[in-house]
């Protein structure tokens, strides 16, 4: 019986070790392939043709720039959308709502959140982009706009849930604490509860522009997809390439080993590194200021 | 012909296997055909695979396809390596391609030059008052870069036919995955300006008649004008086999040319030849 016991824990402590350290060994191969199938670009394309603004690869035009620019301006104009709105949600539901919204409110985010991307695509083709057109008098509705409301849609469901459960979990002593010493609900919130759950919140806006930077289907229906390179803010109301959107619409046909292939991962690269450097710079953020609140109490 | 080759041999085991490769483009009507001959003719049976005109004519050349199927007509250079290889490309015509401009049914523009076409894509013109219409923004759409009418579009109307023009797409051209993403945007965008295959049009969009040359006639895409070369945007799908058909191929080359198999033609958005 003993025995048994201990064999059967011994074979599950491997099984979780396994799939914890299968983790690691996933993104370190994702990430060999990448740069295996990728990093011939840079003996292929010159530096100068590769950091140009014309993205046309049947005629090999390889500038990336307009669909890096594409990709930043739409996520900016997501996480402007998603960060106020999602967080606002995430303490109405924790602080504010009354037992029932509550109860209502959870399942319904999540439904949100399960709601595949291309079905999001339809209702931006056939009705964000028409309304955007005529209420903002564009040229035409499928902008970099467009993609950044329907990124913000996504985005918001995860920041909500995960911020939500980040502000459930600060002590209702520190809350009591703060009420009793006077302040009203909403400096309790905004001065107790929010900074003590800070490092959660920040991790769930991270999820959730990681979500939207890496969303494929719905901005390649709603962007228009032409690679302009932006010379301003105005960009956002002007159609936009991102860089998802050129990989899954132009992978599909490229010869396999071809310049334009390396090209497609070497943009692969570029995303991955740029995920890369927005989940370091969130766990370095979290970190510091673990070690401030460390200090302040010690 | 249809009624002369089931009689002797539908009691056997296929009796003969016809390869077929080639273009892209029409991979999926030399399929469609395939598989109704296949029903007609239990005793026979046809390979077809995709990979390019390019493709499809070197491997007649070399002998291990009997159809080569094409979106463009045979290089000299294909012809001579074919005379040097001991095979005898013989053209046969099997179907026709037209592309329609289209535009939102509101905007007053009826008719395009192919000039005037080709400056709306390259951004030399931007607005529709440069082409007889209202003062609005032109919005430029297109079908991805990889769809075989994209390139098409590129060679015969921006480059208008001219190998050495360099022409580009304006940069703001919209490159919408789907023709059902360009038929909804000029449904609803009086500005939109798209172009795709004659048989994808539907009725929601109004099509532009268009002229060759500068001051010719202006002509709607239609079976008609597309037979008869008036309408300027059509290309010729091809089959070339090896010498003059015999056999099954024959057979089977006849009946292509069959109303029957120009139905499927329709069905599949290009334009059927006609009986002449």
């Amino acid at each position: 019986m003993n025995t048994s016991l201990s064999r059967t824990e011994f074979i599950i402590t491997r099984l979780i070790k396994v799939s914890g350290y299968s983790a690691i060994i996933f993104v370190g191969m994702i990430f060999y392939f990448l740069i295996s199938e990728g990093l011939p670009t840079l003996g292929e394309v010159k530096l100068t043709a590769l950091l140009s603004t014309r993205w046309y690869p049947i005629e090999d035009y390889f500038g990336i720039l307009p669909l890096l620019a594409g990709s930043l301006i739409v996520t900016l104009g997501a996480a402007l959308i998603a960060v106020p709105v999602g967080i606002g949600t995430a303490v109405y539901i924790s602080e504010i709502a009354p037992r029932w919204a509550r109860e209502i409110l959870k399942p319904l985010v999540e439904v949100l959140g399960g709601l595949p991307s291309v079905v999001l695509g339809f209702l931006g083709i056939l009705i964000l982009a028409p309304y955007l057109h005529r209420i903002l008098n564009l040229p035409t509705g499928l902008t970099a706009l467009a993609g950044s409301i329907l990124l913000g849609g996504i985005a918001i469901p995860t920041i909500v849930s995960v911020a939500e459960d980040a502000l459930d979990a600060v002590p209702r002593s520190y809350r009591d604490a703060s009420l009793a010493l006077g302040a009203t609900e909403w400096q309790t919130i905004w001065g107790v509860t929010l900074p003590a759950a800070r490092s959660g919140v920040l991790t769930a806006v991270m999820l959730g522009i990681g979500r939207a930077i890496g969303e494929t289907m719905t901005v390649m229906m709603v962007t228009g997809n032409a690679p302009v390179m932006p010379s301003s803010l105005g960009a956002l109301f002007a159609p936009a390439r991102t860089m998802t959107a050129t990989i899954a619409a132009e992978m599909g046909e490229v010869a396999n080993g071809s310049v334009h292939y390396h090209v497609l991962f070497f943009i692969g690269i570029v995303l991955f590194l740029i995920s890369l450097i927005v989940n370091v710079t969130a766990s370095a953020v979290v970190f510091r200021q673990a070690r401030r609140v460390e200090r302040l109490l010690s | 012909m249809p009624s002369s080759a089931p009689g002797e041999a539908t009691s056997q085991a296929p009796a003969r296997t016809i390869e077929n490769k080639g273009s892209d483009t029409i991979v999926n009507l030399a399929l469609a055909w395939a598989e109704k001959y296949q029903d007609l003719h239990q005793e026979v049976r046809i390979s077809v695979t995709g990979g390019g005109s390019g493709t499809g004519i070197a491997a007649l050349i070399n002998g291990t396809v009997d159809i080569a199927n094409a979106s463009r007509q045979i290089k000299p250079e294909e012809i001579k390596a074919a005379e040097a290889n001991g095979t005898e490309p013989v053209e046969f015509v099997v179907a026709r391609d037209a592309i329609a401009v289209i535009v939102n049914p509101e905007n007053p523009v009826n008719h395009l030059t192919l000039q005037q076409i080709s400056d709306i894509y390259s951004g030399k013109i931007d607005n529709w008052l440069g082409v007889g219409g209202e003062d609005r923004p032109i919005v430029k759409l297109s079908r991805e870069t990889n769809s075989g009418t994209h390139v098409y579009f590129l060679e015969e109307v921006l480059r208008l036919g001219d190998k050495d023009n360099k022409t580009l797409f304006s940069a703001d051209t919209l490159l919408l995955p789907s023709s059902e993403g360009i038929t909804a945007e000029i449904r609803d965008n009086i500005n939109a300006i798209g172009y795709d295959g004659l048989g994808y049009v539907t009725p929601e969009v109004k099509v532009v008649a268009v002229s060759g040359v500068d001051g010719g006639n202006f002509v709607l895409p239609s079976a008609t004008s597309v037979n008869n070369s008036t309408y300027p945007i059509a290309r010729d799908l091809y089959m070339y086999t090896n010498g003059e058909p015999g056999g099954v191929i024959k057979e089977y080359m006849d009946w292509i040319h069959t109303p029957e198999a120009q139905e499927i033609v329709n069905e599949l958005g290009f334009v059927p030849i006609l009986s002449q």
